[in-house]
């Protein structure tokens, strides 16, 4: 079976266990990026709020990829039903933009179940390339003339920006910023929930022996293509936030490109961390600004390089080597572990 | 009626092209079981190399010659450097290599050619209509060039040692091995011949759709629609599914769909076959033990 071993991973076994010094390492964390709000410029918000977004869309292939084991390099289209289901809602019938996450998330996850279908016939390779199809054709689709008066066309929408409520002594920024945060949570912990529960074995059991996992009574398409609609409204929520932090969508933003980004960000972070999809998200919204003073075409050759290295050295991500390190560093709590 | 004539020839003149690069794909797959989602981002690069020799004073055929071959040699090289290491690794890691490596490419033409869209010369002069304006020269000319390509290929493959070899490598590598052939070998030619399909394809449709790093993207979209269409394993039936793709795109482009929503047609056509008849209409169905 090549899918047996589609995501060699060694950080997923212990990710269900609620240890205190993960309870510790996640509340420093929650605790630093508050902090962040009062510390650093509008700018670095904003870039901190893209990197939310971009965290909620990698941790939507985690989940997917990862897990389950379906590859999808077209998550951008679902990432983009989100956005544009947010854009659409503020600009043409006035809702308030928190109001539009849920309808962005089920949005995109009807979509994302409709297309995981025909993915349930589709394994690896077939299944990366109707997804691809569907990646270099959502421009087109979004562009067409008959939908202009509800997407706007080639111009796309603009929305209002978000103020902070109540009267708190925030600017936009820093609200938007607490905004996706609080979000990003919200979607983080679904995922945590999701994947370290009954569900979530069963997902990873289709992933390593789907045979197997049938003969035990798992019910293969039904989580399969629950998955796919939970993973479509994950990257939902991530272009509603997106929307939210840019208050711009245009068809070309959501190239083939974009899905590509989210799929070297799921590499890089690592396939199955949870965790990791941050670093994914990080990666994703950092190293083409760094990369950029370089060339227009550096973030591309860079991307490319990274992936083609990781997929050599790292194939476990940031977070597989980083997990690789305590292990060695803490061979005591961990010896259990690399049993396997 | 004319209308529908003209959109026809002008869907089998793109279809040749979609043909061409969905054989190469064909060619990989059989020889790996591996899709290259590069093989687009090869032809382009391919396409670049043409233009700057062209540019620097070398006649058309001349340029068009040294471009295959240099694909060629591009194609077994990148067999070798990137693609063997991962040949029995997991899905995942080698689509990460092949996208990699089309992120790459493409940068790479971003960033020596610019992202500018350049027009590209093409030897048939232009595109002035012909037989009643159904065609014009250059896609006629494309065409053509198309077809002896793909018969050349037919030919090798049917009647020389070589490609008796580079068959028998691909569909039984060990007894191949133990037949003499060099299995390893054959795989770094089919990946050089791939490429210089590619290369020609590209060559051929620069003219009409213009060079740009993106140029192949949705050509490679509509190569693998050919390529299911046919059958994956099936080096005549992606030939005959380019073709068939491209009249269909056509038809649905002018009278259907519209033509913004051409890529569209693409994906539903691939869709559909892998629901309907994954095997495509050449292909052996995969029936695997459990």
């Amino acid at each position: 079976m090549r899918d047996a071993n589609l995501a060699p991973i060694g950080a997923d076994e212990t990710q269900g266990r609620l240890e205190t010094w993960r309870v510790v390492a996640v509340l420093v964390f929650l605790a630093i990026a508050i902090a962040l709000t009062f510390l650093v410029s509008s700018y670095r918000l904003f870039q901190l709020s893209m990197t939310i977004s971009y965290a909620c869309a990698v941790l939507s292939l985690t989940v997917l990829t990862g897990i389950n084991g379906q590859l999808s390099l077209g998550h951008g289209a679902f990432y983009a039903v989100g956005a544009y289901a947010t854009a659409i809602l503020m600009t043409n019938y006035g809702w308030p933009y928190w109001t539009t996450i849920p309808v962005a998330a089920i949005a995109a996850g009807i979509i994302g179940f409709l297309v995981g279908f025909p993915a349930l016939r589709l394994a690896g390779l077939y299944l990366a390339l109707v997804t691809l199809a569907l990646a270099v054709a959502a421009p087109q689709i979004l562009k067409v003339n008959a939908l202009s008066d509800l997407t706007g066309g080639v111009q796309g929408l603009t929305t209002d920006k978000a103020e902070a409520p109540f009267g708190l002594p925030l600017n936009p920024d820093q609200w938007i910023y607490l905004f996706c945060l609080a979000i990003g949570c919200i979607v983080f912990l679904l995922g945590w929930n999701l994947t370290r529960g009954r569900i979530g074995r069963a997902m990873m059991a289709i992933r390593d022996q789907p045979l197997a996992a049938e003969s035990m009574g798992i019910n293969l398409a039904a989580v399969k293509t629950r998955t796919f609609a939970i993973s479509a409204a994950f990257a939902g929520v991530a272009g509603a936030l997106t929307t939210i932090v840019v208050q711009f969508v245009a068809p070309d933003s959501f190239n083939l490109f974009i899905s590509i980004w989210f799929f070297v960000g799921l590499v890089v972070g690592g396939v199955a961390s949870i965790p990791g999809a941050l670093f994914g998200g990080a990666f994703i919204e950092f190293v083409p600004n760094i990369a950029n003073d370089i060339s227009k075409a550096a973030p591309g050759a860079i991307y490319g390089m990274i992936l083609i290295a990781f997929m050599y050295v790292l194939p476990t991500g940031v977070a597989g080597g980083l997990h690789r390190l305590f292990r060695r560093l803490f061979a005591r709590r961990h010896r259990t572990a690399t049993a396997r | 009626m004319n209308g529908l004539a003209h959109q026809v020839i002008s869907g089998l003149a793109s279809g040749s092209i979609y043909a061409a690069v969905a054989l190469a794909l064909v060619m990989i797959y059989q020889a790996t079981h591996h899709v290259n989602f590069a093989q687009g981002e090869m032809a382009t690069l391919s396409t670049y190399i043409c233009l700057t020799l062209i540019n620097a004073g070398v006649p058309y055929w001349g340029a068009f010659v040294i471009t295959v071959i240099v694909s060629f040699v591009m194609g077994a090289v990148v067999e070798r450097v990137l693609i063997r290491p991962v040949n029995n690794a997991p899905i995942l890691t080698v689509v990460g290599v092949f996208i990699g490596l089309l992120l790459v490419i493409n940068a790479m033409d971003g960033w020596i050619f610019d992202y500018i869209i350049k027009p590209f010369p093409s030897p048939f002069g232009g595109g002035q209509p012909m037989l009643d304006g159904f065609i014009s020269s250059h896609e006629l000319g494309e065409t053509g060039v198309t077809l002896i390509v793909l018969l050349l290929v037919y030919l090798f493959f049917r009647h020389t040692t070589l490609g008796l070899a580079m068959r028998a490598a691909a569909f039984n590598p060990t007894s191949a091995r133990l037949c003499g052939v060099r299995v390893n070998r054959m795989l770094a030619l089919g990946w050089g011949l791939a490429a210089a399909i590619g290369a020609v394809a590209g060559m051929m449709v620069a003219p009409i759709v213009f060079l740009d790093p993106n140029m192949m993207f949705g050509i490679l979209i509509y190569a693998f629609a050919g390529a299911l269409l046919g059958g994956i394993d099936s080096p005549l039936g992606a030939v005959i599914g380019g073709f068939i793709v491209g009249v269909l795109e056509n038809v649905f482009g002018a009278y259907i769909v519209g033509t913004e929503l051409k890529l569209t047609v693409a994906l539903i056509i691939i869709v559909a076959v892998l629901l309907i008849k994954p095997a495509g209409l050449l292909g052996r169905p995969v029936q695997s033990r459990v």
